[in-house]
């Protein structure tokens, strides 16, 4: 049984000051092989959560993560993070970067040195491997990290905002490379994003959440992932499909917010 | 006073003319800033002012010592040296009040002097003579060599034609003549603006004593000795406690337990300045070398540990979760991780637990030893010997900023990263 299982997951806990926060109830997701989900929602849905839980970083109060057949417990090479801020080692170069999970499995540079070079030829950084880190700019930096990721072949590689601090041309770009990385290589991804238009272009399968407590609102399977493997990203966001999915997913948001800013309201 | 006046005439004077003297023709981006008032990264140090500052600490210390760097005309007024010359008016019992002159010659002290020679002059109040050293005071009992002596009420009533009682002083050009309680005359010199050498000696003298304790040493050691003593004290006390304090820090930082066992040990010792642990450690260890260590030790102790476990807390959890993730284990992230990540807050504290140890390897040397920097200049400061302890003072400033340095360039080179992140 291959692929990403996700059963009745729920988290709750406790504040110090007595409430307790149900961050996700019963959240239920099957993700098959090399299929590329995007999650969208308001802040405070859970959304960060969830991506924690598949890593390994937290024990949901209830249910399960099943990968390949076993039940996740903690982190593992087999689940790749990208975070929003490179959390690269600065006391490293970009190579160094880049083969940190193959060294630490204590393989030989013979076994990884061509894949690493074929990495940062991929990403771009052929001629920066040798570089400090803190050198290089947000953008560089991100690409980095999905190349480190990348070189210790994970399973399925989780993003969590990976492209959110950087500025709208380089996150365009950006966008078109995970897009060409997600193809070549076919691992299963999970994106985690605040902007819708990343949300359709990047997501195969998209999923909406909705806060207090967070939960699945929509789940949609979107075409333009696939069209933007093979076309410019700009023509696909001309698709008539591509706008109208957009505001109709905006409207969604809008509601929430409206929602949860009412309840404050109310409770105030 | 004065010499603070005119330090901040200097200040204001050099600060106008380099200002008019200097066009700056700089076009980098900063010549370029119009705000700079407020822009702290547009201030950098201005290295003429740093230059002129020295000089001018210099140039005040040799003019008010009468230093032989410093031209004559620069120099501040010195004390008066010379044969000084005043007249006191007598009186005694049945006689008619009667006018002499004393003669005081000032001498350099050290140098070798005689009385200057006067003729004994009219009437029954003899001329007197007689020497007193520059910045010292002497006695003079003129009625000794008068006809009427203290038996038959010979009193003085006026110097300089100025009256004169028991407690009271008249000043006159060459200095200040004063009376004491049972009527004895007493001669101080002018001082001048000038500071006796063993007040502050010139920078010549100091130099002269440097070169000298180089060559034939002070207290049985070498100059060198003295230093490397210190400095030794230092290296050890403080490589002693980040031995101690690094691991330690680093488990305060890593576990629960750790971090309650030793939290209040931490914070209580942390404010305990290491002067106050000195009575403590001479009782228990003496005042040889292990107590010296001990209280370095003790010193470079908290300051490591609490900086290692700065550094531990601020890794940001995304890097530990990204080590994770890549598969890395536990002694892994430490080694690749936790500890490269927590090098610049340990840079941190080294310098800082060095100028602590630094500091408090003199303050206990002061206080007891029998070889080392601080010794040196406290047995020096008991025989006046203020070459030695300023010689000393400067010496331990260049060799505390020497060290602060090093440790700057090795945090350079290791953390190339720091501030940068």
């Amino acid at each position: 049984m291959s692929g990403l299982s996700i059963d009745n997951l729920s988290m709750r806990f406790d504040l110090p000051n007595g409430t307790s926060v149900q961050a996700l109830k019963d959240v239920s997701l099957q993700l098959a092989e090399g299929e590329l989900l995007s999650v969208l929602g308001p802040s405070g849905c859970g959304k960060t959560t969830l991506l924690n839980i598949v890593a390994g970083f937290l024990a949901p109060t209830e249910g399960q993560i099943t990968l390949n057949g076993h039940v996740v417990k903690g982190p593992d090479a087999e689940r790749g993070m990208v975070f929003q801020q490179g959390a690269l080692f600065e006391w490293m170069n970009v190579r160094d970067n880049v083969s940190f999970g193959p060294r630490m499995a204590g393989k030989r540079k013979r076994d990884w040195g061509q894949h690493v070079d074929h990495l940062l030829d991929v990403v771009g950084l052929r001629d920066f491997k040798e570089k400090a880190v803190y050198e290089l700019s947000g953008g560089m930096q991100q690409r980095v990290a999905l190349a480190r990721c990348l070189a210790n072949d994970p399973d399925v590689i989780l993003m969590d905002e990976p492209l959110g601090a950087l500025d709208a041309l380089t996150r365009e770009k950006m966008q078109g490379l995970v897009l060409k990385l997600w193809k070549e290589t076919g691992k299963t991804i999970i994106l985690i994003t605040h902007s819708v238009e990343e949300a359709l272009l990047l997501g195969e399968r998209l999923l909406v959440m909705a806060p207090r407590p967070g939960r699945i609102h929509r789940e949609y399977r979107l075409p333009f992932a696939d069209m933007g493997v093979n076309a410019d990203l700009r023509e696909v966001k001309k698709h008539p499909d591509f706008g109208q999915r957009r505001e109709e997913i905006l409207g969604m948001i809008w509601d929430m917010e409206e929602e949860i800013m009412g309840r404050a309201e109310e409770s105030a | 006073m004065i010499v603070f006046a005119i330090y901040i005439a200097i200040f204001v004077v050099s600060f106008f003319v380099v200002k008019f003297v200097v066009h700056k023709t700089a076009t980098d981006y900063t010549s370029l800033k119009t705000v700079t008032f407020g822009d702290e990264s547009a201030v950098t140090p201005n290295r003429i002012a740093s230059v002129i500052s020295v000089l001018s600490i210099f140039l005040l210390w040799g003019a008010f010592t009468g230093s032989s760097y410093v031209p004559r005309f620069l120099h501040a007024p010195g004390p008066f040296i010379g044969d000084a010359v005043f007249t006191y008016t007598a009186e005694a019992e049945g006689q008619a009040p009667d006018d002499a002159t004393v003669t005081v010659r000032v001498f350099e002290v050290g140098t070798d002097v005689d009385d200057p020679k006067v003729a004994p002059g009219e009437g029954w109040a003899k001329n007197d003579v007689d020497t007193v050293g520059a910045w010292r005071s002497g006695l003079i009992r003129v009625d000794r060599n008068d006809e009427f002596g203290r038996s038959d009420g010979h009193k003085i009533v006026a110097v300089n034609g100025q009256p004169i009682a028991p407690g009271q002083s008249v000043q006159t050009e060459f200095g200040r003549v004063g009376m004491s309680p049972k009527g004895t005359l007493n001669f101080e010199p002018a001082k001048g603006w000038q500071m006796e050498p063993i007040w502050l000696p010139p920078p010549e003298a100091v130099w002269q004593r440097l070169k000298e304790t180089a060559r034939d040493g002070y207290r049985d050691s070498t100059l060198a000795a003295h230093l490397w003593f210190s400095l030794k004290r230092v290296i050890q006390g403080f490589f002693l406690g980040a031995l101690v304090g690094i691991p330690l820090g680093y488990a305060m930082g890593l576990s629960n337990w750790f971090r309650g066992w030793f939290d209040p040990i931490v914070e209580f010792m942390r404010p305990v300045p290491p002067l106050a642990l000195i009575p403590l450690v001479i009782i228990w260890a003496g005042i040889g070398e292990k107590g010296k260590v001990i209280l370095l030790f003790l010193a470079a102790l908290w300051i490591m540990a609490i900086a290692a476990r700065a550094g531990v807390s601020g890794v940001a959890i995304s890097k530990v979760h990204a080590a994770y993730s890549l598969g890395a284990s536990k002694f892994q992230i430490m080694r690749h991780v936790i500890v490269p990540n927590s090098l610049p807050e340990i840079f941190t504290g080294a310098r800082v637990a060095m100028g602590v140890c630094w500091g408090t390897v003199v303050a206990a040397e002061l206080v007891a030893a029998e070889k080392g920097t601080g010794m040196m200049i406290m047995v020096a400061s008991k025989f006046q010997l203020t070459d030695i302890v300023l010689m000393g003072i400067i010496l331990i400033g260049i060799i505390g900023f020497g060290i602060d340095i090093l440790m700057r360039m090795a945090e350079k080179a290791l953390v190339p990263w720091k501030g940068r992140v």
